[in-house]
């Protein structure tokens, strides 16, 4: 990748993050490492929504596949969590492959309910096999096993540079993609796909590719979840965290790299303050989303980059 | 020789037949205008040619092959290129992003490595180069027109199907089409639908008439305006 000033930019933004756990008091440092875990998730949504116009409604199912895949190979088989890792992250891969393959024999407002109807069966069978699940009342993985090289993935400290290091990586990642040749023919399918398929492109498989890709981010971010976080249960894959990343991305500026993140901690703030005032906090968050759709369309960053003859990407 | 022939091609939408070609032969290097009244199916005839929407019947040759069965993205690589008559750019994005797609895809079929050389002289043919990092929706009609030509002229096409290229274009910036449409036919075959018996009769070296879906006639432009049936049929009798 070029050394331009949108690299920049990204890695100035890795920095300060970094450097945010020698200024911030240990409370926000905790809520940060969180913010972190699921502005993974959201960035890999965006390269699917934002950057190839598709809107899926199930990617929590994702994110569970990560978190099972990493948590049941530690609970039963007792993998040690850096496998267990790349395990959450291959089972979220191949998920998204079958399903995506799948829903994508759809389009629009139907894609949006295959994808919704698949997590929503993801997360029924969770729930049937609770027995090897615990999908109900969801399992711990404790302390102990939460291990990598040495380093305690339960200390607060040490959890935040994981969070940190699994976020860098994937916005790096999905910087290259959405600069890459091919991120250029997604943005061309999200504009026009019947143009696009008329300059040669079969669009299918790059809407594939977005599906896997935006599926992987999803089960890394599950994965790191299980291992920093220590819970793993059925809630994860129901339709509230499908909503999430999409609320992240419209909230950040969608077809905005950077765009998730601003998300996910305008809401996590958003709904932390909103609770401390009412317990119906979720009001708070709809109207929030209700102006956004009537007055900043393009969200925060979106509206940002207008301004900046569209070097941001 | 033979670029492209169709045989006994057929569509119907529901109970209308839109197209019923029973044989179309199109030599390599020709310019052929396709006309006929409103409704008399041309752009349902070349959308089957270029695979947007797929036969009911019969079966299309290009190069001697058999691609009535093959996907739209796939007759393009192998070089058919078709231009919207609803002027189907991108909007967002710059002139140069606007040919740089197509123009990835040839250098990739191709194996080279030239994309924005292929790009930019693209824009440069039809005049647009000056303004290449402007955005494209913000351009002037006739410039968005010229852009949408530019895009198929940067996928090097053996043969490329302009759908009414020159709909809602200015006098002047007619003329300048048909310039660029004779320095395209030097190394393509061009497939032009037009109402504009001017830029026709200028450009095209033989003509096919429809009406109903079929062929009335075909011949070059002396024969055309000559015959009869397309008299009574299409210039009104």
């Amino acid at each position: 990748m070029k050394l331009d000033r949108a690299l920049l930019l990204h890695l100035a933004v890795i920095a300060l993050l970094f450097a945010m756990q020698y200024v911030l008091p240990a409370y926000h440092q905790g809520n940060l490492a969180r913010i972190m875990v699921g502005a993974t998730f959201a960035t890999g949504y965006n390269i699917l929504f934002g950057y190839t116009g598709l809107l899926s409604l199930g990617h929590a199912l994702y994110f569970a596949a990560g978190m099972y895949g990493a948590g049941m190979t530690m609970k039963y088989l007792g993998v040690p969590a850096i496998a267990a890792f790349p395990i959450g992250i291959v089972s979220a891969a191949l998920l998204s492959g079958l399903i995506g393959a799948l829903a994508l024999r759809t389009t629009g407002v139907a894609f949006m309910i295959v994808t919704l109807m698949f997590a929503q069966a993801g997360y029924l069978t969770l729930l049937y096999f609770n027995e090897y699940t615990r999908g109900d009342e969801g399992f711990v993985i404790p302390q102990g096993d939460r291990m990598i090289l040495g380093f305690d993935l339960s200390q607060d400290d040490i959890r935040f540079v994981a969070a940190w290091l699994v976020f860098s990586v994937g916005l790096l990642i999905a910087l290259a993609i959405v600069r890459s040749k091919a991120g250029r023919v997604m943005v061309a399918i999200r504009e026009n796909e019947e143009r696009t398929r008329m300059l040669g492109f079969n669009p299918f498989p790059y809407k594939l590719g977005a599906v896997v890709a935006s599926g992987t981010f999803a089960g890394a971010a599950g994965a790191a979840y299980t291992i920093l976080f220590g819970s793993v249960g059925a809630s994860f894959a129901s339709i509230q965290y499908s909503i999430e990343p999409l609320l992240f991305v419209l909230l950040g500026g969608a077809g905005v790299v950077l765009g998730p993140l601003v998300g996910s901690v305008l809401i996590f703030y958003l709904i932390e303050y909103a609770r401390e005032i009412t317990s119906a906090y979720l009001i708070v968050v709809g109207i929030a989303l209700v102006l956004l759709v009537l007055f900043a369309r393009k969200g925060v960053l979106g509206s940002l980059r207008r301004r900046t003859d569209g070097w941001l990407p | 020789m033979t670029l492209l022939s169709a045989r006994n091609l057929v569509k119907d939408f529901g109970g209308l037949r839109a197209a019923n070609v029973a044989a179309f032969d199109l030599p390599a290097g020709e310019v052929r205008a396709v006309i006929g009244p409103n409704g008399a199916g041309k752009t349902t005839f070349v959308s089957l040619l270029c695979g947007r929407i797929t036969p009911t019947a019969g079966t299309i040759e290009f190069e001697g092959q058999d691609i009535t069965r093959l996907p739209a993205h796939d007759r393009v690589a192998r070089g058919i290129a078709y231009t919207f008559q609803i002027t189907s750019i991108y909007p967002n994005l710059s002139l140069l992003d606007n040919v740089m797609l197509p123009a990835q895809r040839r250098a990739s079929l191709n194996n080279t490595n030239d994309a924005q050389d292929r790009a930019m002289s693209a824009l440069q043919r039809v005049g647009l180069d000056s303004r290449a990092s402007e955005r494209a929706g913000s351009q002037s009609y006739g410039h968005q027109r010229l852009l949408e030509v530019a895009m198929g002229l940067a996928l090097a096409p053996k043969l490329l199907i302009l759908d009414e290229p020159t709909q809602g274009l200015a006098e002047g910036e007619i003329e300048t089409f048909k310039e660029l449409i004779r320095t395209v036919a030097k190394d393509a075959t061009v497939m032009l639908i037009e109402h504009n018996m001017n830029v026709v009769m200028a450009l095209a070296d033989r003509i096919t008439v429809l009406n109903f879906g079929e062929v009335l006639a075909e011949g070059t432009p002396e024969e055309i305006r000559a015959n009869d049936d397309v008299q009574s049929a299409y210039l009104g009798g």
